[in-house]
């Protein structure tokens, strides 16, 4: 199963749920970390990386020669990424999508395929938990492109390894936020009980129902804001699988970079039910229901 | 008129609190916020609508189910995965559509129209601290990047009709699309970070996107008592890299007891934190002013 731990709003606790979980999961797990603008969950996880590859996109390039200056690719391209200045064309590969129209419709083969780099993927291994992790080049507008390698070297690692998977999505519910949790077989939302955590998780809630998979939420920093969260959870059957309660140590725990669920046996101990909630509500299975309730 | 853009990389720093209490503490200016995914500001701010538009960007290719052929070359061709076999016709994930046209110009059957793709709303509102344009992209849309810049030119004309002498922006977070269209051109960027592997990680990349884009950065260090050690280390990477520090705070519940009742914290609270935030906003001005006149 594919799980993704996404949130509406950043820095609500998306990483330390996911590391912790993986940290505790029972069973093969492949800890993905496709917040690729600003990919942390390597910085708790502290993988061995054992292979690394750059990440590119198609783009056209121009060949002067063979252009007879028709204009089909300029018209076509909806992103401005190539235009005729007189008879002179000109690409802008920053601007590009990707999409091979101009190179589709251009009748002269005066496009040819040219790459733009995107970022890195890199894996490796983390203890037993498997780890993949995308990482955006600085300066590259485009996120969902990336995260498109990343899943398909994630479709390869769990074809191989027949792992769980825990996805660390990014942040916020636009394009790269759906691209991140579109994939997968149940989606974890992580919010913490304050009017800005509330109002992000709303957005994230109405985003995300309409795919139809199963989805829960857990509370971070319990006790520090308002009850705004735990009654919207309520209005709209929203299960709350787990509450983290704000305490300095735990705080502390993650500013030296620790796995949260390792930082105490209670939080351990949270973290396990926490897992076995999650596995059971993926699986919609009564008997591991059971186990849960005995966990 | 300077544009101050508050940004962070790593997400729930303290950005949006932060440009609240800003705000509070800045005269004769627009407030913006550039967060068009998920944006907060208003919360702390309750603005009044003045005029509200909605915002259509791209376009988005849709097939007509009776005149689809089911062909397959527009699948075939399209490099998004977004279209889908149905039972009688193909049909297009509009999560996955780019509005690349491809299809469109393909298809044999001519069955696939391409109307404008209704992406959000934007609007123009005042607030107790002033004008304040703003905006609320729709679940899963993408050309935010868009929007920023065209709330940044509401933010410029509404400025220069009207004699303000600022631009305050809260940025998105991350260092994609919508924050490269928020930087790109802006006066002074300020950084917030927090004391920790995250925090540091993503202060550096957002301070390389500064420089890629040449705009000077300064630094907040938030709830810096957290890990003394590691808010430290920010400081020493601050002065190595020549970027200048503008204020250290500390942890204050009182910053979440304040959003709870819609203020900002200088409004909340007079103590230490405001004092510190008071003198880095004359920096701020200082730094903004400095970058404008030279």
């Amino acid at each position: 199963m594919i799980l993704a731990i996404a949130s509406g709003k950043g820095g609500t606790g998306k990483t330390t749920v996911s590391a912790s979980l993986a940290s505790v999961w029972p069973g093969p797990a492949l800890a993905v970390d496709l917040d690729v603008e600003e990919p942390n969950l390597h910085l708790f996880l502290h993988p061995e990386i054992a292979g690394a590859e750059k990440a590119y996109m198609e783009v056209p390039l121009a060949d002067e020669s063979k252009c007879t200056a028709c204009g089909a690719c300029s018209e076509i391209c909806q992103f401005k990424a190539i235009s005729l200045l007189g008879d002179v064309l000109i690409t802008f590969p920053e601007m590009c999508h990707g999409c091979g129209a101009c190179l589709e419709v251009c009748p002269a083969g005066a496009l040819t395929p040219d790459r733009r780099e995107l970022g890195e993927v890199s894996w490796g291994q983390a203890g037993k938990i498997g780890f993949l992790m995308g990482k955006l080049r600085v300066g590259e507008a485009m996120s969902p492109p990336l995260m498109r390698s990343v899943r398909g070297k994630m479709a390869q690692m769990q074809a191989q390894s027949g792992a769980d998977v825990i996805v660390d999505c990014p942040p916020g519910v636009s394009c790269p936020a759906v691209n991140a949790v579109m994939g997968s077989d149940m989606i974890l939302l992580v919010t913490e009980p304050t009017p800005f955590g509330l109002y992000d998780f709303r957005l994230a809630h109405q985003a995300f129902a309409p795919m139809n998979k199963p989805m829960a939420a857990v509370i971070n920093r319990a006790g520090l804001g308002d009850d705004g969260v735990r009654q919207y959870c309520r209005r709209h059957n929203l299960p709350i699988l787990a509450e983290i309660p704000f305490d300095r140590q735990v705080a502390q725990a993650y500013s030296q970079g620790q796995v949260v669920a390792q930082a105490s046996p209670a939080m351990k101990v949270a973290f396990e039910d926490l897992a076995a909630q999650i596995r059971c509500l993926a699986s919609g299975d009564a008997e591991a229901e059971k186990e849960a309730h005995h966990a | 008129m300077p544009e101050i853009l508050i940004i962070s990389g790593k997400g729930g720093t303290g950005k949006t609190s932060l440009t609240g209490a800003l705000a509070h503490l800045a005269q004769n200016k627009v407030i913006c916020d550039l967060d068009v995914d998920a944006p907060d500001l208003h919360l702390l701010l309750q603005p009044q609508a003045r005029q509200i538009h909605q915002f259509y960007s791209g376009n988005e290719a849709i097939i007509g189910p009776e005149l689809c052929t089911s062909c397959g070359l527009c699948q075939e061709k399209c490099r998004f995965e977004a279209i889908v076999e149905g039972a009688d016709a193909f049909r297009v994930d509009p999560l996955k559509c780019e509005g690349c046209k491809l299809c469109v110009t393909l298809c044999p059957a001519e069955a696939i129209e391409f109307p404008q793709r209704h992406c959000g709303t934007w609007q123009i509102s005042d607030t107790r601290m002033g004008p304040m344009v703003h905006a609320q992209l729709f679940p899963g849309q993408e050309n935010s990047g868009r929007l920023v810049a065209l709330l940044r030119q509401q933010a410029r004309e509404l400025s220069d009709e009207n004699g303000y002498e600022l631009i305050l922006s809260d940025g998105p977070p991350g260092i994609g699309c919508p924050v490269i269209s928020s930087l790109s051109g802006t006066d002074l960027a300020v950084v917030v970070t927090e004391p920790t592997p995250s925090g540091r990680h993503d202060l550096e990349r957002v301070v390389e996107l500064c420089r890629h884009f040449k705009v000077p950065a300064g630094v907040i260090i938030n709830k810096y008592d957290l890990n003394p050690d590691q808010g430290q280390d920010i400081a020493g990477y601050c002065a190595r890299e020549g970027l200048e520090l503008l204020a250290q705070l500390p942890f204050d519940p009182a910053m979440v007891q304040a959003m709870v009742q819609g203020k900002v914290i200088t409004e909340y609270q007079q103590n230490g934190l405001t004092e510190e935030l008071a003198r880095a906003w004359e920096k701020i001005i200082q730094m903004a002013g400095r970058k404008k006149a030279a």
